[in-house]
């Protein structure tokens, strides 16, 4: 046997500290009725810092130094001059993106090699890339001097804390705009880190404001009458609700909710490569990914290979420290998500589903779910219908091109799916039909700042990345 | 083994009687996407192996080197010097293994064996009108049994890489057949002695797509070879991972099917043990245990073994010594 000597990521180059307050006009202030949650690591439920929680009137200072900052500096500063800011910030994020890793493997619980491997290259790429919009924005295909929105209200989600950061701020700061982002409540850290990046760029006081909390700062935030745009990644329930606030306002609104992705393998697909893609589609970032292929579907005359390949695949899953450099698989981020994906793979179990985990160990503290697949799923099973957000992989068969195309449609969401054949046309003749905002062809998973993401139906509205990005952001 | 693979073994034992099942059985393979086995290959090439990992590594590692020399230059004394090295890798430290095996033109074949015999370490030869196999069949067969005569206990043989890539798939069935008659007969005959195990060369350079690699390794598991094997080292590309990839899939698959294990050598260009240490990785992942041992998995290289001999010193002493402590051959 060969077996792995540990190898971990030493957490010497992050400088926690005990506290942090929060980011308003350029500054760390501390909260006005002084409120405070506390930050753990998922993989052992250390606590890893004190965060102040804001209120509503840390939430008005923020929105009014926003304003402030887009009315004198930001608004009127001529773009190249805005991308001068904004390359700055990613050439930092690159140098600093060791350090930036480790935070958020500590913070959120995601193995090191994907937060380091695809999470801070992705983040440093988004930040280049926008900055090369921003004096360029009168050819994006808007007409002729395209404005800002004014202040923008970002309310982001725990999965890829710094990422989904990066997505928002980027576009938004290329176009014009100055913003106020919340982060998740149990993933803050690399965003008051990033404060420090904007401080280190010195980018203009108010630009970028983070003030961070949970629901209730949330809510105060985009029903902030000082608000022009608020952008949400999040639940589906979420998001109708703050649909519902803002609706009769003059903010405009994107979404990007949650998913239930068809992953489509067909009979003359690689299946080596195929199960590669499964595998990624559903255990990346241990499947909390609002696009994750969760229901694979297979074509009946070789699931059973496929699913013994699979099987075969998973038991090679290193699930555990996430600072380790050879896991594959991390911590659940928090003890609510277990629940939840405990409750739906019961449900799963109990609705007569088979459900198959490969034989591994799993830590004594911290939260941790074995990778899952269920069989003999059916469309009317919870695990298929419901969002689990877990490493939980449903798997249903269909026998024609047509009962794919109907199966994978068959969900009150549509944000990606995958199609696995070697068959040009027929990648072709499904993506016509696959209502998903994103269709990836023998590949899943794979992002680009280049390439516009967001969703149909409940997986919400507006597209972020590309050019398309640019839209949210500008007054068109 | 099963009856289903008993069967399936049987079934495909007839695969080669006839052109167009061998065709179609090759044709009806899955097909490999390259990014996704590129990626994949990458993927794998991340882990981390250090301290005990990388230790007992490096020992397999250097257990696994077929330790190569293919030079027009190459005289006795030459050959007979990297025998003794193949012995005794690292004069200086009696506890590190020998190699797998080393591996000569047939010409040479004579002067390893007077330094091998009995030591365990294997002797190959290249045979079948290495690198290019451009020579009649009878000259291919006499190449391969001459070398076997003088000692040879494992062929490396060449595919015709012209009838596979011009699609007569039975004419280089036919020949990996006919080599591996020519390795002996399998009970050890007269002599007793056990038939060479045969080392099919793929020269996936040539070959050029996964989809080739993975028909022409059916094509050889088929036909009959021990192991399947990258390269000759004689064309600009050499062993890949990703090529590898795709040959353990090989292997591993058609191990299910029949029941029957197939080693695999990439060779050429291999030369660090970092190198070294992703393909071990890739083997663990890919296939599992049962091929991590020199029986199974070996490395075509030269300057590979003076690479992890300076870091199997490293790993013993913690001090790193550069390459004049290390033989040159």
């Amino acid at each position: 046997m060969f077996e792995y000597a540990p190898a971990p990521e030493s957490r010497s180059v992050v400088d926690l500290k005990p506290s942090y307050g929060l980011f308003i006009d350029g500054a760390f202030v501390d909260p006005t009725d002084g409120g405070s949650f506390k930050s753990i690591n998922p993989a052992s439920e250390e606590v890893l810092a004190e965060i102040a929680e804001a209120g509503a009137q840390d939430v008005e200072r923020a929105v009014r130094a926003a304003r402030t900052a887009y009315d004198k500096v930001w608004g009127p500063m001529p773009g190249r001059d805005r991308a001068k800011y904004l390359f700055r910030i990613a050439r930092l994020i690159q140098e600093r993106s060791r350090e930036l890793a480790v935070l958020e493997s500590l913070d959120n619980g995601k193995p090191i090699r994907e937060s380091r491997d695809v999470d801070l290259p992705l983040v440093a790429a988004h930040f280049f890339y926008y900055a090369g919009w921003a004096d360029k924005l009168e050819h994006a295909g808007f007409g002729p001097n395209p404005r800002p929105i004014g202040v923008a209200a970002q309310v982001i989600p725990w999965n890829f804390p710094l990422l989904m950061l990066a997505w928002k701020i980027a576009p938004a700061l290329a176009a014009g705009n100055t913003v106020v982002l919340k982060p998740a409540e149990t993933t803050s850290l690399t965003a008051l880190l990033f404060a420090e990046i904007c401080q280190q760029a010195e980018l203009p006081t108010g630009v970028v404001n983070i003030v961070t909390g949970a629901g209730d700062t949330g809510r105060a935030l985009v029903e902030h009458p000082g608000v022009d745009k608020v952008a949400f990644t999040g639940s589906t329930e979420v998001g109708r609700a703050i649909a519902r606030s803002v609706a009769g306002t003059r903010k405009k609104l994107t979404l990007e909710l949650g998913g239930k992705a068809a992953n489509i393998v067909f009979d003359d697909a690689p299946i080596d490569q195929a199960v590669e893609g499964i595998v990624n589609g559903i255990f990346f970032n241990q499947g909390h990914v609002c696009c994750a292929g969760s229901r694979l579907l297979v074509q009946e005359n070789v699931a059973d290979r496929v699913l013994e390949s699979l099987k075969r695949r998973m038991a090679q899953l290193r699930v555990g420290d996430p600072l380790d450099k050879n896991t594959d698989v991390g911590a659940i981020n928090s003890a609510a998500q277990l629940e939840r994906i405990r409750e739906l793979s019961d449900a799963g179990s109990a609705e007569g589903a088979e459900r198959w985990s490969p034989p591994c160990e799993l830590p004594d503290r911290g939260f941790w779910f074995a990778p899952t697949i269920f069989t003999g799923v059916t469309q009317a099973h919870r695990i298929a219908r419901e969002e689990i957000f877990g490493p939980v992989l449903s798997v249903l068969t269909f026998r024609t091109p047509a009962e794919a195309v109907e199966k994978a449609n068959n969900t009150p969401f549509g944000l990606s799916a995958g199609i696995w054949t070697d068959k040009g046309s027929r990648i072709l003749w499904m993506a016509d039909r696959l209502r998903a905002g994103v269709v990836w062809a023998n590949t899943f998973n794979k992002f680009d700042p280049t390439s516009p993401f967001g969703g149909y139906k409940e997986s919400g509205y507006g597209r972020e990345g590309g050019r398309h990005g640019l839209e949210g952001y500008l007054n068109v | 083994m099963t009856a289903t693979t008993t069967s399936a073994r049987s079934e495909l034992s007839e695969l080669g009687r006839s052109e167009t099942a061998l065709r179609t059985f090759l044709h009806g393979l899955p097909g490999v996407d390259q990014v996704g086995a590129e990626q994949r290959a990458a993927q794998l090439g991340t882990r981390s192996i250090k301290t005990t990992a990388k230790a007992q590594a490096i020992d397999l590692a250097i257990r696994m080197v077929d330790l190569t020399t293919l030079e027009g230059a190459d005289t006795p004394g030459k050959v007979r010097a990297l025998a003794a090295k193949a012995l005794r890798p690292d004069p200086a430290d009696p506890s590190c293994p020998h190699v797998g095996a080393v591996c000569v033109y047939p010409a040479m074949v004579p002067y390893v064996a007077e330094v091998l015999r009995g030591s365990g370490v294997h002797l190959a030869s290249v045979a079948t009108a290495f690198p290019s196999g451009q020579a009649s069949l009878e000259i291919k067969l006499a190449d391969t049994r001459a070398a076997v005569a003088a000692g040879a206990d494992e062929i490396d043989m060449v595919i015709n890489r012209g009838a596979f890539l011009a699609g007569r798939y039975k004419e280089v069935y036919d020949e990996i057949v006919a080599v591996k008659e020519a390795c002996g007969p399998a009970d050890g005959g007269r002599q007793g002695r056990p038939a060479a195990h045969l080392k099919v060369i793929l020269e996936t350079g040539e070959l050029a797509t996964y989809d080739n690699v993975r028909r022409a390794s059916w094509l050889a598991m088929l036909a009959g070879g021990d192991f399947i094997k990258t390269s000759t080292g004689k064309v600009p590309v050499a062993a890949t991972l990703p090529v590898t990839l795709v040959m353990l899939e090989a292997v591993r698959d058609f191990r299910e099917a029949t029941g029957r294990q197939v080693g695999v050598k990439p060779a050429g260009g291999i030369k660090t043990t970092k190198d070294a240490i992703k393909y071990l990785v890739m083997v663990n992942e890919t296939v599992g245990a049962d091929w991590l041992d020199p029986d199974w998995f070996r490395f075509g290289a030269s300057s590979l073994l003076n690479d992890l001999l300076m870091q199997r010193t490293k790993l013993t002493t913690g001090t790193y010594s550069g390459p004049d402590y290390f033989t040159l051959d």
